[in-house]
């Protein structure tokens, strides 16, 4: 921030106005965050209450007498004007507290710290596979570009886009675990290594690691594979198209040009001069692609037994435990909300043109 | 295509009609139209992925049509007899499922429902998010501000579980299915269309048509509409890859089209419990949404090279 008080001195010196647009600028973007927010949490209380179920028979169950469910139904807060009640959820919101889940009769708050660390993990495996394989797949594709080469990774990418991740799931498990034995079944881990290893992070590999136990880390790597490279495939897909595209702008300019005049290899010119400079528009596609795993994640757990947020979601609805649904669909929404604003910020910070 | 299906005319109507849809001074506006959709074939043409994307389509719907022609079963006939016949067993091309019902006859039966989830969605989303977005762009101002505010929230949900809680909230099925795509595919063309307005909003011939009296509605249907109709186009034709996939993937949760339906997704899920023994039964229905979302990928790649060369980034 001492970049922007270094401005904010420099604007001042020019005039005030300039100091007071961007103050202005800053509190409309964080007008438009809280609006978004606030949206979201009326659409995800609005789903709720259209929600075919009767929050009062869930928690008193069937045979409850008239008085017991009149009083559970005030003890909700369901008489007063839907207004108040969606204050009243706001409130619960913004302490953390989404109610007790009815599948698992814990808190929904409990369950989701207790599921996510699983979808992290898988997602944070999936991108370092995307942008690993991404990458330099765009980079090649934009230095051929129109050749066999691009056409090539381009139909790759179009395949990405094209198969339903939870059949490329079930075939990956058909030919790599059914067939050919090669990684780890569903589920994180093999049966007789659950539930040996110290709770830390939640991620299975971390904590295998801080517990030195090397062999369930190996196992835990067997079993995060397969889910972790078809979910990397999709970001892939994307990232490969978007560095093909920033590089292809990039080599055209003058600078490039300058470079191989200079002599510069064309190894040196395409990989340190021109992907130095796509890195910073790069990087916030990254962001999105980690923000767009969770979504294909919701399948591909279901898929690979995978316990986490997305599979809990999932086995919500199907149970309707409007609770468990609630808390998870505003904890996703919120993690999108969050990435999305982290890579505007990182572009603006990273990129002086951007300012 | 209206203008490649004419073979058979003698040489000098075929080079008369080529000359009157090559040509740089169109007579009538039909003539316009077609000299311009005549360029675009010719341009899907020198693009072999996108031909080959187009041709998927055709017999897509071509296999929709005359489904009771091609399929040697009922979609719903059981043959317990025959039951997870392996593909090419005699009468069973692709094998047959857990009820022997043929999978071919099914897929062939399942593009139909395809074909009407894609044609539904297409015909609602875009149209909201096109008149959202252009009155947001044209009119400016707060209705703008409280417009794009909303069309945000929307954005701000991953589309699959923002379409699992519509339906969750809906109950499940196959026309809440649709409905809950289309209440998450609005937004992205609400934005297209916004900026697309935005470039056009100060342009000398909406001045033009401003001063000689005509209102905001008039300007946006009739004047701003089809500017904007191109980038729609592509982004509708790049966007059904991921509604097929939606579709089946809810339809895959089991939220989506209910059992006897030969759904895809429906067929996949069902296929799951039998995979290690009689992986036919979930392969092939997930070939077909393969193969169909694909074909919608291909031509979406090519017309956005035909329509808007610059747009890489949508």
């Amino acid at each position: 921030m001492n970049n922007a008080a270094g401005t904010a001195t420099q604007k001042r010196r020019e005039g005030s106005s300039p100091l007071l647009k961007r103050l202005r600028g800053l509190t409309t973007v964080l007008l438009s965050i809280i609006a978004t927010l606030v949206g979201l949490l009326f659409i995800t209380f609005l789903i709720g209450r259209v929600m075919p179920i009767d929050p009062v028979l869930a928690i008193v169950g069937e045979r409850a007498s008239k008085e017991v469910y009149d009083a559970a139904y005030l003890s909700l807060g369901l008489d007063k004007p839907l207004i108040v009640q969606f204050g009243v959820f706001l409130q619960q919101v913004f302490t953390g507290d989404f109610g007790i889940s009815r599948l698992t009769a814990r808190p929904v708050s409990d369950d989701i710290i207790r599921v996510f660390p699983a979808t992290l993990e898988l997602a944070s495996v999936a991108t370092v596979f995307g942008v690993l394989f991404g990458v330099p797949m765009g980079v090649i594709a934009a230095v051929h570009q129109g050749k066999w080469q691009d056409q090539l990774i381009r139909l790759f990418g179009l395949f990405g886009y094209s198969m339903p991740i939870f059949w490329l799931g079930l075939m990956g498990l058909l030919i790599f675990y059914g067939i050919l034995g090669w990684v780890g079944g569903p589920g994180r881990l093999d049966v007789f290594y659950d539930d040996l290893v110290p709770v830390i992070t939640g991620m299975i590999l971390v904590d295998s690691l801080i517990a030195g136990e090397i062999d369930i880390f190996w196992n835990a790597v067997s079993h995060i594979i397969l889910p972790a490279s078809l979910l990397g495939y999709y970001s892939l897909a994307y990232i490969s198209r978007m560095t093909r595209s920033f590089m292809l702008e990039q080599l055209t300019q003058e600078y490039i040009i300058t470079a191989r005049v200079k002599g510069l290899s064309e190894h040196a010119v395409i990989w340190r001069h021109a992907l130095g400079n796509v890195m910073i528009p790069l990087i916030t596609v990254i962001a999105l692609s980690y923000a767009n795993l969770l979504e294909g994640s919701v399948l591909t757990e279901v898929i690979f037994a995978w316990p986490g947020l997305g599979q809990y979601l999932t086995t919500a609805l199907l149970s309707a435990d409007m609770n468990a649904v609630m808390g998870g669909t505003v904890v996703v929404g919120l993690i999108f909300i969050g990435l999305n604003l982290f890579s505007d910020f990182l572009y603006k910070v990273v990129d002086p043109r951007a300012r | 295509m209206t203008d490649n299906t004419n073979h058979s005319p003698p040489v000098t109507v075929l080079s008369s009609l080529q000359a009157w849809l090559t040509t740089e001074t169109p007579q009538s506006r039909f003539q316009a139209k077609m000299t311009q959709l005549y360029r675009g074939w010719q341009s899907l043409r020198s693009n072999p992925l996108a031909l080959v994307g187009f041709l998927i389509l055709v017999t897509l719907i071509l296999v929709a049509i005359f489904a009771p022609l091609l399929a040697t079963h009922g979609p719903s006939e059981q043959n317990l007899a025959m039951r997870l016949a392996p593909p090419g067993s005699e009468g069973y091309l692709l094998g047959s499922d857990e009820f022997g019902r043929d999978i071919w006859s099914r897929i062939v039966f399942g593009s139909r429902i395809t074909l009407m989830i894609v044609v539904l969605v297409a015909c609602t989303a875009p149209v909201f998010g096109l008149l959202v977005g252009t009155v947001a762009g044209y009119l400016g101002g707060w209705p703008d501000m409280v417009l794009m505010r909303i069309t945000d929230i929307f954005l701000a949900f991953p589309r699959l579980v923002l379409a699992l809680a519509f339906v969750a909230a809906l109950g499940a099925g196959i026309e809440n299915a649709i409905l809950a795509i289309s209440l998450t595919a609005w937004p992205p063309y609400a934005r297209i269309a916004r900026a697309e307005t935005l470039t056009i909003r100060n342009a000398d011939y909406i001045s033009a048509i401003q001063l000689q009296g005509a209102g905001s509605l008039r300007i946006i249907t009739g004047h701003i509409w089809p500017m904007c109709m191109s980038s729609i186009i592509v982004r509708v034709t790049l966007d059904m890859a991921g509604i097929i996939l939606t579709a089946a993937g809810l339809g895959f949760l089991g939220l989506g089209a209910q059992p006897p339906m030969p759904e895809w997704g429906a067929m996949i899920s069902a296929g799951r419990k039998f995979l290690l023994d009689h992986w036919w039964v979930a392969t092939m229905p997930g070939l077909a949404i393969f193969i169909v979302s694909l074909g919608f990928n291909l031509l979406g790649d090519g017309l956005r090279d035909i329509l808007d060369p610059k747009g890489e980034q949508s």
